[in-house]
């Protein structure tokens, strides 16, 4: 049994039953879920939790299904690595890395969103999902879907690099190239969405879907120990992972499950792509929509959905936003895996040199415990540093050859 | 009769002229004004417009020439 009460219009506050939808009819502002935390708090502890399975669904009490998990049930409690190395170089002493470059199964935080949503289209009785993706969220729907025996449609721009679409035609899903650009694509998907009876994952059921984020959190703070940190560096796409980590730790805050939180939220950007940090750097409440231009192509959202509750998370947790550059980014991913052997993707470069800019401006200092969020393998955007991470050397199958390409001598 | 559901980005000039009026006007559309927030330099309407699908498709690209950004109600939906 699940302790969703319904939803509600996070602008106006209008309830609705629980259903497929997400935006209110009278605002169209965006719903998010009801939970009925007196009863959560009856029902879940410390011990508890602890007690429950390694996997995102040891907080399923705080998770929008009524039923049992029915697909991804490995999903997530990814490793949360003390980043000595890392901290050695950044001059921090208590950094931690959250690893979800090797979430189960398809390596990347969406895994988390996408388990919950597909359990849930399964619960409302929806033969097919489907999403609009570049990349992690199309793997992971592709992936998704298969284990759950349901029909799946993802759509992208049909000039998508071929190796991207690799990852998800594997799953046999239906692969959909839309010609045209990305504003094309978004409005043809957002009226697909409303004229099929699908569960566009991140469009008809986002309410279902964004929750599962809040699992990143969730393990952050009991992986710490049952506590919140000082900092936690998020990379920004839509925004919606970000106001997902902060309402967590409030969440276990108001369970009593941890102290009061006193974390500050950092969104982290690629400067070609910033319409969130730009507006928090401004002091602006609205973000003003950009065209994306970055390598960091898995967090380029040029009008984000959520930037607005984005924006408003990290005011009010006192925390900031800042971006890097591309450069900056392949800097980044290089220092992860030369300190902690972490091979992420360029959103995980993103917060790397974010948390690097934000220690320069004496925003974290260095006994601080602070966290940095992974969220992609590196192994699916290679191309974005295949120029600048050295090269083979390669030598003739003798001894000889070996010593003098590399100058050692033998051993006595 | 279909329905859409769109955030329109106004800046520059377009901010003075009656646009969505306007559309009313040339295509075969009812237009309904949600929310909005609008001042002397830059604003943004979430706005409902219902007709036939052509129409509303039409009464779109017509926004878009007269240099209107328009995008779906739920911001991007492409994702990474």
């Amino acid at each position: 049994m699940g302790f969703v009460k319904g939803l509600q219009c996070k602008e106006c506050k209008r309830s609705y039953a629980k259903k497929p939808i997400h935006v209110c009819e009278f605002c169209f502002g965006p719903l998010e879920i009801v939970y009925d935390y007196e009863g959560i708090k009856e029902a879940i502890s410390r011990d508890s939790i602890e007690a429950g399975p390694k996997s995102i669904w040891r907080y399923r009490e705080l998770l929008p299904i009524d039923g049992e998990p029915t697909v991804g049930k490995h999903v997530g409690f990814t490793p949360l690595l003390r980043g000595e190395n890392l901290g050695k170089v950044l001059g921090l002493t208590n950094l931690y890395i959250k690893n979800d470059s090797v979430n189960h199964p398809t390596l990347s935080f969406k895994d988390r969103v996408v388990s919950v949503a597909v359990t849930k289209a399964k619960e409302f009785g929806y033969d097919t999902v489907a999403c609009a993706s570049t990349g992690n969220l199309a793997n992971s729907v592709a992936a998704h879907a298969a284990e759950a025996g349901l029909k799946s449609y993802i759509f992208i721009p049909s000039d998508l690099e071929s190796g991207k679409v690799l990852g998800t035609l594997i799953y046999g899903t239906t692969l959909v190239g839309v010609r045209g650009n990305y504003d094309d694509v978004n409005r043809l998907c957002s009226e697909i969405a409303a004229n099929y009876k699908w569960a566009f994952v991140n469009i008809t059921i986002r309410p279902y879907y964004g929750d599962g984020s809040k699992t990143f959190g969730y393990e952050i703070a009991e992986q710490l120990g049952w506590r919140a940190p000082d900092h936690i560096i998020v990379p920004v796409a839509g925004s919606s992972l970000i106001t997902k980590v902060w309402m967590a730790l409030k969440e276990f805050e108001q369970l009593g499950l941890i102290d009061t939180v006193k974390t500050k939220i950092y969104a982290a950007q690629a400067t070609g792509c910033s319409p969130v940090t730009t507006a928090i750097k401004n002091g602006a409440e609205f973000i003003k929509p950009v065209k994306p231009h970055t390598i960091a192509k898995s967090i380029a959202i040029g009008n984000p959905a959520d930037g607005y509750y984005g924006i408003k998370t990290v005011v009010e947790s006192g925390g900031y936003g800042e971006d890097v550059s591309d450069e900056e980014i392949v800097e980044g991913m290089k220092l992860l895996a030369r300190t902690e052997g972490i091979f992420t993707e360029t959103a995980g470069g993103v917060t790397v040199s974010v948390t690097k800019k934000l220690i320069e401006q004496g925003r974290i200092k260095r006994d601080d415990l602070t966290v940095i969020s992974i969220t992609g393998n590196g192994l699916k955007t290679q191309e974005a540093v295949e120029n600048s991470i050295g090269e083979l050397t390669v030598i003739d199958p003798r001894i000889g050859s070996f010593q003098k390409t590399f100058n050692i001598e033998e051993e006595k | 009769m279909a329905k859409l559901k769109v955030h329109l980005t106004f800046s520059g000039e377009t901010i003075k002229r009656p646009l969505i009026y306007e559309i009313g006007q040339e295509f075969k559309v009812v237009t309904n004004i949600r929310k909005a927030n609008v001042d002397g330099k830059t604003g943004w309407v979430d706005l409902e417009i219902t007709g036939e699908g052509e129409e509303i498709d039409r009464a779109v690209e017509a926004l878009k020439e007269k240099g209107v950004r328009v995008d779906p109600i739920e911001g991007d939906v492409i994702e990474g």
